[in-house]
C-alpha cells in the first residue's frame, strides 16, 4: 500500500521538468558571471539536479577566478559558463574536456549550430548571443527632428545637435572604463573599420596603421561627448546615467536591456528607450561591434561523474523550450523554440549585417590588456594616436614574449 | 635580555616568518627568471554558432611535454626585469639617442609603464608621508592640550580613517567627487565650469589620492604620537616655562627631541606603507590616471586573461628593493645610533 503511495506522489509531483534528468550522483559547482539571463539558466539547470549536490557561484569577476579554480586538481569548479573570449585562457592552459561522448549520449535537444567545435571536438555548448549595440531615446531625437543613427559619424552629428540644443550636455555614453571595457570598444571600431588585430599567421601585431588611428580618432570625438568621467564608467555606470536621463545615445550590451527596461526606474525615460543594430563607422559594412557567445565548459580536473552529472544539469537548460519562452527578454537564446522579442533586435541586426564575432586566438588576451591601459592618454589629450598605438604594440610584444607567443 | 633567552623568545616568530614571509619572497624571486615556454600553436577549424574560421590554438599535446620535461619554464635570466613593461634597458638607451632635449626624453622614459608607476608611487611617498607626520603631530598636541573631560570622543572621532576599511574610505569619496556628487558638483559651481571632473583630469585625480592617502594615515601618526606625548617628562616643561620659554620653543627644544625615535619609527612605516599604495587606485578607479607599483603587480595577475607570473615576481622584486632602498637611510641612522647608545 505504502509503496503504491509513494508511487502515486511521485507520478503526480515528478513533472516534466525532473523527468528526463534523473541524475543520482556526481557534484555539480559552476562559476557564471553575473547578468539575469545566466541566472535564469542556471537556475533552470537546478531544476534537474536529482541528488547532485548543487552549488553556483555568480560573479562578475569570474575571469580572475576561472583559471587558477580550474587549474586545482581536483578543480573546485565543475563547470564554468565562458565566452568567445574567456574560453581561451581555458583553452590554452588545457583545462576544460572534450564534450562530444556527453553530447552524443545526452545532448538531445541540443542543436547542432549550439555546439562549439575546435579542431572537430565539442568544446563547449552555447546556448545565447550578445553583442553591443546602440540605444536611443526616441523622444528626443523626435524632438530635435533627428533621424536614428546608422553609423558613428551620424551618432557623433546627433550628438552634437542634443548638446547644441541644451536638451543634454553629454548626450553620449558608451562603457569606457580604463582596462578591459575601454579595449572592448577598441576592438569593436577596429573591426567596423576592417583592421585585422595580428599579421596574418603570426602572433605580430598589427594595429599601428592607418585603421588605429581612425578607430582611436572616433573613439575620441565620441568621449568627448560623454560625460567627463567617462573613463570611470562601465556598463553598470551608464545604464545608470541612461536612466536618469543624462543620455540620448549609448552603445551598451544587448544582456542589458532586460534590467534598463524593466519597471524600476522613470517610466517615461523607459517607455521611450528604443533598441538599434550597431553602428558602422568609416563607411565600412560591417558593423563596428564584435559578435559574443555564451555557453558551458566542464573542467577536465574533475572526475568523470561529476562532468556527466554537471552535463546533465546544464543540458537540460540549454535545450530548455519553457525557459527560452518565460526568459525571452532577457537574452536572444540560441536555444531551439527561442523566438525573438523586441529586445533583442540588436544582435538579430548585428547577426544580418555581417557583424565578426570576437577573436578566439590564444594571444588576444594579451592585446585586449595592452590596449585597455596604453590607449587613455591619447583620450586624455596627453599623446598623439600614433603614439598610443606604437606603445600598444610594445606593451603587446614583451607580454607576448614573456607568454612564448612571440 | 641574555642571548640564548631572547634566541628561544624570538624562535616561534622567526620561523612564522621564514615560512610565510621568507620563503615566499624567495620563491617569487626564482619565479621572475623563467618566463613561459615558447607556445606551440596550430592551425585548426573552428566552429561557433555565428559560423566556422581557421584559426590557431595552442597545442596542448606538445606544450604539456615541455611543461613536464621544464615545469619552472623557460630560463630568461634578467630578461623580464629589463623588457619594455619594466625597466626597458632598450627603449631606455634609444630614446636617449634619438631624442635632442631632454625634456623629451623624459617625457618618453615616463611614458614606459614601470617609470609611470614609480613616479606615482614616489610623489605619493614625497607627499603624504611628511604631510602624515605633520598632521598626525600636530592633532596629537593639540588633543594633548584640550580638557580630559572630551578628549575620549575626540580621540575617537580622530582615528575613525583608520577604522574605516580603505576601499571603503575611497569609495565613499569617489562617490563624493563624482560630477553629480556633493563635492564634485559644487567645485565645478565654484569654478563656474560644468566640464571640470574631479576624475577625469590626472593632476586631479592624483591630488585626491594624495589627499584621501593623508586623510587615512594620519590617525596612525597621531595615535602613536600622542602616546609618546605621554611620557614626555613634565619637570623640564615646568622649568622652561619659568625661563620664559613659548610654547613653540617648548615643542621645539624639549617635546621633539623627546619623541624623536616615535618619529622615526613613524615615519619607516608611513613610507613603507605608503610605497605599496593600491587600494585607493582601485576604489576610485583610477587606473587610467595614476597607476602604483602594487597595481602593476595586480593589473599582470588579474586583469589580463593571460596570467603573467614573470612580470609580477619582477615586479614584486623591484618594489622590495625600492622600499629596501627608501628605507636605507632611516634605517642607517637608527643603526648608527644604536651603536653608540651602547
Amino acid at each position: 500500500m505504502r509503496k503504491i503511495l509513494v508511487t502515486l506522489l511521485f507520478l503526480l509531483f515528478g513533472t516534466s521538468a525532473f523527468a528526463d534528468c534523473n541524475i543520482k550522483s556526481g557534484s555539480i559547482n559552476i562559476l557564471a558571471n553575473d547578468f539575469p539571463a545566466l541566472r535564469t539558466f542556471v537556475e533552470t539547470s537546478k531544476q534537474c539536479k536529482g541528488s547532485a549536490d548543487f552549488k553556483v557561484t555568480h560573479s562578475s569577476e569570474h575571469n580572475k577566478i576561472a583559471v587558477p579554480a580550474l587549474t586545482a586538481n581536483p578543480s573546485e569548479f565543475s563547470a564554468r559558463i565562458a565566452a568567445n573570449s574567456s574560453i581561451v585562457p581555458l583553452m590554452n592552459q588545457d583545462l576544460i574536456r572534450p564534450l562530444d561522448d556527453l553530447v552524443k549520449k545526452y545532448g538531445k535537444g541540443i542543436q547542432d549550430s549550439q555546439l562549439i567545435t575546435i579542431d572537430g571536438k565539442v568544446m563547449a555548448v552555447a546556448f545565447m548571443a550578445n553583442t553591443q549595440h546602440l540605444y536611443y531615446r526616441e523622444d528626443v531625437l523626435k524632438d530635435l527632428g533627428i533621424a536614428i543613427p546608422k553609423t558613428y559619424e551620424e551618432v557623433v552629428a546627433a550628438s552634437e545637435k542634443i548638446r547644441a540644443s541644451g536638451k543634454m550636455q553629454y548626450p553620449y555614453a558608451a562603457a569606457y572604463k580604463a582596462g578591459w571595457n575601454l579595449a572592448e570598444e577598441f576592438v569593436n571600431m577596429f573591426i567596423g573599420h576592417g583592421g585585422e588585430f595580428f599579421k596574418s599567421g603570426s602572433a605580430e601585431p598589427n594595429i599601428n596603421n592607418a585603421k588605429g588611428v581612425a578607430t582611436l580618432n572616433m573613439l575620441k570625438k565620441l568621449s568627448e561627448l560623454s560625460n567627463p568621467d567617462y573613463l570611470t564608467h562601465d556598463s553598470e555606470a551608464i545604464k545608470v546615467e541612461w536612466e536618469s536621463g543624462n543620455v540620448a545615445l549609448m552603445t551598451l550590451w544587448a544582456s542589458r536591456s532586460g534590467t534598463l527596461l524593466d519597471d524600476e526606474g522613470d517610466p517615461n525615460i523607459t517607455k521611450a528607450t528604443k533598441l538599434t543594430g550597431p553602428a558602422t563607422v568609416g563607411g565600412g559594412n560591417i558593423p563596428a561591434a564584435t559578435l559574443w557567445w555564451d555557453g558551458f565548459t566542464l573542467a577536465k580536473n574533475r572526475p568523470d561523474a561529476d562532468a556527466e552529472a554537471t552535463f546533465r544539469a546544464l543540458a537540460h537548460a540549454a535545450s530548455n523550450k519553457k525557459m527560452v519562452a518565460d526568459a525571452a527578454d532577457q537574452a536572444v537564446w540560441l536555444v531551439e523554440g527561442f523566438v525573438p522579442g523586441p529586445k533583442s533586435i540588436g544582435v538579430i541586426e548585428a547577426v544580418k549585417m555581417g557583424a565578426k564575432p570576437y577573436p578566439m586566438l590564444p594571444q588576444m588576451g594579451l592585446m585586449h590588456g595592452a590596449l585597455g591601459s596604453e590607449i587613455v592618454e591619447f583620450l586624455q589629450g596627453k599623446e598623439s594616436a600614433e603614439q598610443a598605438l606604437k606603445d600598444v604594440e610594445a606593451a603587446y610584444i614583451s607580454k607576448a614574449k614573456e607568454q612564448g607567443f612571440l | 635580555m641574555p642571548n640564548k633567552t631572547f634566541f628561544w623568545f624570538f624562535l616561534p616568530t622567526g620561523l612564522a616568518m621564514i615560512l610565510f614571509i621568507g620563503l615566499p619572497i624567495i620563491s617569487t624571486g626564482i619565479q621572475s627568471f623563467y618566463a613561459q615556454h615558447d607556445q606551440v600553436v596550430k592551425e585548426v577549424k573552428k566552429c561557433d554558432p555565428f559560423g566556422c574560421t581557421v584559426s590557431i590554438v595552442v597545442d596542448n599535446e606538445e606544450t604539456s611535454k615541455i611543461r613536464e620535461a621544464k615545469p619552472l619554464g623557460k630560463f630568461n635570466g634578467f630578461g623580464t626585469y629589463t623588457d619594455r613593461n619594466h625597466l626597458a634597458v632598450d627603449e631606455i638607451k634609444k630614446f636617449w639617442n634619438e631624442t635632442e632635449s631632454f625634456g623629451a626624453f623624459v617625457d618618453q622614459v615616463t611614458n614606459l609603464p614601470f617609470y609611470k608607476a614609480l613616479i606615482f608611487t614616489l610623489t605619493y611617498c614625497l607627499f603624504v608621508t611628511p604631510n602624515v607626520l605633520l598632521l598626525g603631530f600636530i592633532i596629537a598636541l593639540s588633543l594633548n592640550a584640550v580638557a580630559r573631560k572630551i578628549r575620549g570622543p575626540l580621540i575617537f572621532g580622530t582615528i575613525l580613517p583608520m577604522i574605516v576599511t580603505p576601499l571603503v574610505g575611497s569609495l565613499v569619496l569617489f562617490w563624493m567627487i563624482d560630477s553629480q556628487g556633493i563635492i564634485g558638483a559644487n567645485i565645478q559651481n565654484l569654478m563656474n565650469d560644468p566640464y571640470l571632473s574631479l576624475k577625469s583630469s590626472k593632476t586631479l585625480t592624483w591630488i585626491t589620492i594624495i589627499i584621501y592617502g593623508i586623510w587615512h594615515h594620519s590617525p596612525f601618526a597621531f595615535v602613536v604620537f600622542y602616546a609618546a606625548l605621554q611620557t614626555v617628562p613634565q619637570e623640564p616643561v615646568e622649568a622652561a616655562i619659568i625661563d620664559g620659554a613659548s610654547r613653540f620653543q617648548r615643542i621645539k627644544h624639549i617635546v621633539l627631541p623627546h619623541i624623536y625615535p616615535v618619529v622615526t619609527f613613524v615615519a619607516l612605516i608611513s613610507l613603507m606603507d605608503n610605497f605599496r599604495v593600491f587600494e585607493p587606485i582601485i576604489g576610485f578607479s583610477a587606473e587610467g590616471s595614476a597607476q602604483s607599483l602594487s597595481w602593476l603587480i595586480y593589473d599582470n595577475l588579474v586583469n589580463e586573461e593571460v596570467i603573467l607570473f614573470g612580470s609580477a615576481a619582477a615586479t614584486s622584486m623591484m618594489t622590495i628593493i625600492g622600499i629596501a632602498i627608501l628605507l636605507a637611510p632611516v634605517l642607517i641612522r637608527t643603526w648608527k645610533e644604536f651603536k653608540t647608545a651602547r
